[in-house]
């Protein structure tokens, strides 16, 4: 479904992504994880069109995303959903309104610019934040809601674009623990329940090792890692995070409470 | 291992004293271009008090001291007639309407295309980033020429009236409301634009949606700041010919002794109306930028 063949971004001399090739078959989570300035933002900014790939083909059911241009490429982009890690949402509007936003390119430029969104659009946006457990915020500003609340309005936003894939560019990196967590089942359950496929680009090891069910690693633009997460040994890690001697396992962890297993989490609560 | 927070161990520390003789240096760099430009301002204004002294026909220092003559001999008419000032307030309170009316129109005209031009002439979020050097000099050359020197070259072309006056004050509000807004732009948050754009958004949709909303409180205060601007320019337009309150100011001064008692009613209502907008755009710019009063 998803072809990525050797595809390369240049800044300047500097190759940020450096002929990066893999394929994905069907409603996989992807984690891609690496240090800052590997790659992983500006692969994902490639996918989604916000920035242009300098060389290299992104193959999508066998069309070249990568080679669309004006209208076609924004259309790419209405089905191409992204999430943020600081979730980029338009602050002084209201929740509904940035849900709504998901589907700026399927509606006409009068209606969206003057807010005339059909009853039904209207009902979809709220009933996907019904899902998400935060339907009541719906008349709120964007602004007066906790990062973790915004993070899951950028997620409705995202299945209002009924998206075939899900990129997340660190979804949880500005997130307290409790809230990475609730953001992070979310979108496990939106990938095994909707059947959408996540690409997440991760920080650390061990939310890839418990969320993801394939990860890529990078470093300096290069993938130099792609396999399960049970492959993901302390001399893989090493190889993904440099093998200086400062490198440890505990600097690559955040705190997702690993003794949840047992008991519901937040999220299926939330969701069920 | 290194220590991140304090750097190296003390002997393994680069050699101040270079850093030290480079500060010092700089600092007396820094007080060398203090005393360079305090001596050049010092010229500057000497020679423009020497200039000013010798142009003036009568001489500056001797024609001092008659600078307020002209304006006892208006008050102490005016002051006589008292009784008269309320009823000249009335007499004009029609061509004061007329100037606040060729302020506003020009205010909304202006503002309208202020916003478009800023937008196309901000770095970041330009339609055409290749032609953001054009919009901005396009801006530039509406901000440089003055009202009253549209208007003059309009009354050849359209005649006199208020409507060379709307289009003289709203094109050079176009220019100076173009640019504060442009800068207000370019502060924007760029997230919320890019969030737009990953859904697929419209350059359209996405200043509408994702600029407007963050820029709108300050785009207005600077709006309502340029309306009382515009009050006063549209007062003085009366002097060349545009009708309103600029204009029965213009005939009462001419007409010499005999009508001061006018010229000072116009004044006053002219620095009434103006302190008076100044109070209610205070108070509203106030309440755009920072919020209503608690």
């Amino acid at each position: 479904m998803l072809q990525v063949k050797s595809v390369t971004r240049m800044f300047g001399q500097k190759a940020a992504v450096d002929r990066a090739s893999f394929a994905v078959e069907g409603p996989q989570f992807l984690g891609i994880i690496g240090r800052s300035g590997a790659g992983k933002s500006t692969f994902l900014r490639m996918m989604n069109r916000l920035t242009d790939a300098t060389s290299g083909e992104i193959l999508v059911e066998g069309r070249n995303v990568l080679a669309l241009k004006g209208a076609d490429a924004r259309a790419w982009q209405s089905q191409c959903a992204m999430i943020f890690q600081q979730f980029n949402l338009v602050p002084r509007m209201d929740v509904a309104s940035n849900v709504l936003h998901g589907i700026l390119n399927r509606r006409s430029t009068v209606q969206t610019l003057f807010n005339l969104w059909p009853r039904a659009d209207i009902l979809k946006a709220l009933d996907i934040l019904d899902r998400l457990g935060i339907a009541e915020q719906a008349p709120k500003r964007a602004e007066a809601l906790s990062g973790g609340q915004q993070q899951r309005v950028a997620i409705a936003r995202a299945l209002m674009q009924d998206p075939k894939i899900i990129l997340a560019d660190e979804p949880i990196a500005s997130l307290d623990p409790m809230n990475a967590q609730i953001v992070m089942d979310t979108l496990k359950r939106i990938n095994v329940e909707d059947k959408r496929m996540v690409i997440a680009n991760l920080h650390t090891l061990d939310t890839a090792r418990r969320y993801c069910d394939r990860v890529i690693g990078m470093r300096d633009g290069r993938i130099v890692f792609d396999g399960t997460p049970d492959q993901l040994s302390t001399g893989v890690a090493r190889d993904i995070y440099g093998a200086d001697a400062t490198f440890n396992e505990a600097a690559t962890s955040t705190a997702i409470p690993a003794d949840t297993t047992a008991d519901r989490t937040y999220a299926d609560l939330m969701m069920s | 291992m290194v220590d991140v927070a304090f750097g190296p161990e003390q002997g393994k520390r680069p050699d101040l004293s270079n850093t030290r003789e480079a500060y010092l240096d700089m600092v007396r760099r820094k007080r060398m271009y203090g005393g360079i430009l305090l001596v050049l301002f010092i010229a500057l204004m000497s020679s423009g008090w020497m200039l000013a002294d010798d142009r003036n026909a009568g001489g500056f220092w001797g024609g001092l001291h008659q600078v307020f003559d002209f304006p006892s001999e208006v008050l102490s008419e005016a002051w006589e007639k008292r009784a008269n000032l309320p009823g000249i307030f009335i007499d004009h309170i029609p061509a004061l309407i007329e100037t606040i009316n060729i302020a506003a129109v020009a205010t909304l005209i202006g503002g309208v295309a202020a916003m478009a031009l800023s937008l196309l002439a901000t770095r970041g979020l330009a339609r055409w980033p290749r032609l953001v050097p054009v919009f901005r000099r396009t801006l530039d050359a509406l901000r440089a020429i003055p009202e009253i020197v549209i208007a003059l070259v309009l009354i050849y072309i359209l005649g006199g009236g208020p409507v060379p006056a709307v289009i003289a004050i709203a094109l050079h509000t176009g220019g100076a409301l173009g640019k504060l807004f442009s800068e207000v732009a370019e502060n924007a948050d760029p997230k919320p634009v890019e969030g737009l754009a990953s859904v697929g958004a419209t350059w359209s949709q996405r200043m509408w949606l994702g600029v407007i909303p963050q820029v709108a409180p300050n785009w207005l205060s600077y709006a309502l700041l340029r309306f009382e601007i515009n009050v006063r320019a549209s007062a003085i337009l009366g002097f060349v010919g545009e009708g309103g309150i600029g204009h029965d100011l213009k005939l009462a001064m001419q007409w010499g002794q005999g009508r001061y008692d006018q010229v000072v009613a116009i004044f006053l209502l002219l620095f009434l109306t103006i302190v008076l907008i100044d109070q209610m755009s205070d108070r509203y710019r106030h309440r755009l930028t920072k919020g209503k009063p608690a």
